[in-house]
């Protein structure tokens, strides 16, 4: 029997250990002698007062889904990816190529195409750690964290030397055709809600949506997932069952270095139009505490990804328009993923002795 | 809908918080942060002088990631701050995109550079490989065991400017000399990585190079603090280093960012644009560092010798190649 209702678990805990992080970053921002009340109210209007902050935060928050999602399909099958910054690093690469390859005519025919370049390179980056995992029992935390950095190297070596217009000194790669603009919030809800022409938040968002509800299904509705499951909660049941390890370690990791890879397409194309250096920017780092924030479930990824735009937008706010340094943006980030996901517990178990207390009370009552 | 009806409500607010113009400057601060000891720092000296002897105020922000770089511009640029200034090349090709949207606003931008310059931008960039071609010849100079290194902090074709010029310093003065060149990382964290600098600095230390010349951001921090831990000699960068360790930085390669960015300032909403200026050793843009610090470093037959070149490369005699010529070093092979 569960001894919380389902409604205290997933809102309930989560909000409180929000609340703590937020008084304790209110104390911080005290101590350097700043009001936190007009931080906190910079914050919120910045990042969902208008449709200018929204288009922000969930251009943050399309990033943050893709990489949650990647963590969470690896961390399902008892697999912790910490290699998405490399995969969304390389889909970067995969997009860029695509783009870069031909005279796209359409953004809806360069889009699937640059996707799945995308998902590609991701999937291939992740090939090789869960290849290794699979068949040589190496460590995924270690393969996949050292692969972070041959990719950066990689891209780097194709920015400088390969990708690099030839007139330019900046290690980027050329501008993208414009057939391939995605569209963005202002040109896709122009006549209903006025985001402004700037905002990067574009189609992506709405892949990104698919890809939560594509998840789920497969987790949760297909041989494959369960298959996947079993294996996460104990991997020699799953052997005794018949359920070949190298199949879903193989098949989980692609998958989700393909969703870290598929990161690149708001970033390098929906956004920038253009590869550089520092397009995937820690996203691939912050997924991990997205999924661990979401439960690994698609809903809880989805909302912890908004709360995360939020703080990234709400931070920038934050920078621009009060003597806050950015470090301690960095601080009051830190101080929410540290209570909501390191310090779960620490709230969890009050809660829930609060809620036996009453309902042995309640049956002490009814006897 | 409480979503639908937040964007709906608050769209009013928007329409608000457009203030009102202020013609005050703006500095935005590349991804290295404002205290980076050598070239964000160096900006925010130059603001720093303005705002102290002009008595005006100026709004900074220390981006965070590239889409904020977009971002502030146009913040800024609505909000009627005037001129917007920048640091980095990487913030120059948006800058050139968003400077079309806000024909009144002034864009100034250090080290960037761009095919067509809108109107409302200035690039100013700098002669890096004539200053760092001086403080080789310093190195070279000072150097017992004939080998000098060089700890850059990308791979990238600006380092390799700074590391060519550094190069052929050295190898006017000792062609036999050997140059040990690395880089620090992959990552942006490379311009801010101490302890890898000074780990690169050991390992240089022990394959004899007894000069090292840092050209790395923040990083440089770590390699001259070894540096001056082994005993030998190191060489800063972009800003004056040489307090950092007093007799033990040989000299610092002057960049004067805080030139730029002062003057940028002092001329206000009436600064010139259009057009891109470079400044190198003629116009004191860049130089090497001389101070109580170093007096005792640097012999009167050193400074002779670097002033010398110093003329004949103002006067074009000497000519130090520089590597976006055609993307190559002719000292290096990097």
């Amino acid at each position: 029997m569960e001894v919380m209702p389902k409604w205290a678990d997933v809102v309930l805990v989560p909000l409180i250990s929000l609340v703590l992080a937020m008084i304790i970053s209110a104390l911080v921002i005290l101590g350097i002698g700043e009001d936190p009340w007009a931080a906190l109210k910079l914050m919120v209007q910045g990042a969902l007062g208008s449709p200018y902050g929204w288009g922000y935060t969930l251009y943050y928050a399309t990033n943050f889904i893709f990489t949650g999602l990647a963590v969470s399909v690896a961390f399902h099958a008892a697999m912790f990816n910490i290699g998405g910054e490399g995969q969304a690093t390389l889909g970067g690469l995969g997009v860029a190529l695509v783009c870069l390859a031909l005279p796209w005519p359409h953004w809806a025919l360069a889009l699937p195409a640059a996707t799945l370049g995308a998902a590609l390179f991701g999937a291939a980056w992740a090939a090789i750690p869960a290849y290794l995992a699979a068949k040589r029992g190496s460590h995924i935390v270690i393969t996949t964290i050292m692969f972070n950095f041959i990719g950066a190297a990689v891209l780097n070596y194709m920015l400088v030397n390969v990708l690099r217009p030839p007139s330019s000194m900046d290690p980027a790669s050329a501008k993208f055709p414009d057939g391939t603009a995605l569209p963005s919030f202002h040109d896709m809800f122009s006549p209903i809600i006025a985001f402004p022409k700037s905002v990067p938040a574009n189609i992506s968002f709405l892949i990104a949506l698919v890809a939560c509800l594509v998840v789920w299904l497969l987790i949760w509705r297909t041989r494959f997932g369960f298959e996947l499951r079993a294996f996460g909660k104990s991997e020699s049941a799953a052997v005794y069952a018949g359920i070949s390890p190298t199949k879903i370690i193989m098949g989980s990791m692609l998958i989700s270095g393909a969703l870290a890879g598929m990161m690149a397409i708001n970033t390098v194309q929906g956004e920038a139009g253009r590869l550089v250096l520092n397009s995937v920017e820690g996203a691939g780092f912050i997924g991990i505490a997205v999924a661990l924030m979401g439960r690994s479930h698609p809903a809880g990824v989805l909302i912890a990804a908004i709360l995360f735009g939020f703080l990234y937008q709400g931070g920038a706010e934050l920078a621009l328009w009060m003597s806050i340094p950015r470090e301690l943006v960095v601080v009051i980030q830190g101080l929410v993923i540290l209570f909501t996901g390191a310090l779960d517990n620490m709230v969890r178990m009050p809660i829930e002795r609060v809620f036996l207390w009453r309902r042995r009370s309640r049956q002490a009552a009814g006897e | 809908m409480t979503f639908m009806r937040s964007i709906l409500g608050a769209a009013a607010t928007m329409a608000l918080a457009a203030g009102a113009a202020l013609a005050e400057p703006a500095l935005i601060y590349d991804l290295g942060g404002k205290f980076d000891k050598s070239f964000n720092e160096a900006a925010f000296n130059g603001a720093e002088r303005w705002a102290k002897d002009t008595g005006g105020s100026y709004r900074e922000i220390e981006i965070q990631s590239e889409a904020q770089r977009e971002q502030a511009l146009r913040r800024f640029a609505e909000a009627g701050f005037n001129p917007v200034v920048t640091t980095g090349f990487a913030i120059a090709e948006i800058m050139g995109e968003v400077a079309k949207d806000y024909p009144d606003t002034k864009f100034v931008n250090v080290d960037g550079f761009l095919p067509e310059i809108p109107d409302n931008v200035l690039l100013i960039s700098f002669q890096e490989h004539q200053g760092s071609y001086l403080v080789g010849m310093l190195a070279a100079m000072a150097s017992e065991s004939d080998t000098v290194g060089f700890i850059g902090g990308m791979d990238i074709p600006l380092i390799r400017h700074f590391g060519c010029g550094y190069a052929q310093g050295v190898k006017s003065v000792k062609p036999d000399a050997k140059i040990i060149a690395n880089m620090t990382g992959t990552t942006p964290a490379a311009w801010n990585d101490p302890v890898k600098g000074s780990e690169l600095a050991k390992a240089q230390i022990s394959q004899g190079a007894d000069v090292i010349y840092a050209a790395a951001g923040g990083t440089g921090v770590g390699v001259l603090q070894t540096a001056a831990d082994e005993n030998i000699l190191s060489i800063g960068v972009d800003s004056n280093q040489n307090h950092l360790h007093p007799g033990k930085v040989l000299t610092s390669m002057l960049k004067r960012v805080d030139v730029a960015v002062y003057d940028a300032m002092t001329a206000g909403p009436d600064i010139e644009t259009g057009k891109s200026m470079t400044l190198g050793l003629a116009e004191d843009g860049v130089g090497y560092a001389v101070d109580e610090n170093n007096a005792e470093l640097l012999s009167d037959d050193m400074k002779a010798a670097v002033e010398d070149a110093k003329a004949k490369i103002i006067a074009g005699e000497i000519s130090v190649v520089s590597y976006y010529e055609n993307s190559s070093c002719p000292a290096y092979d990097f």
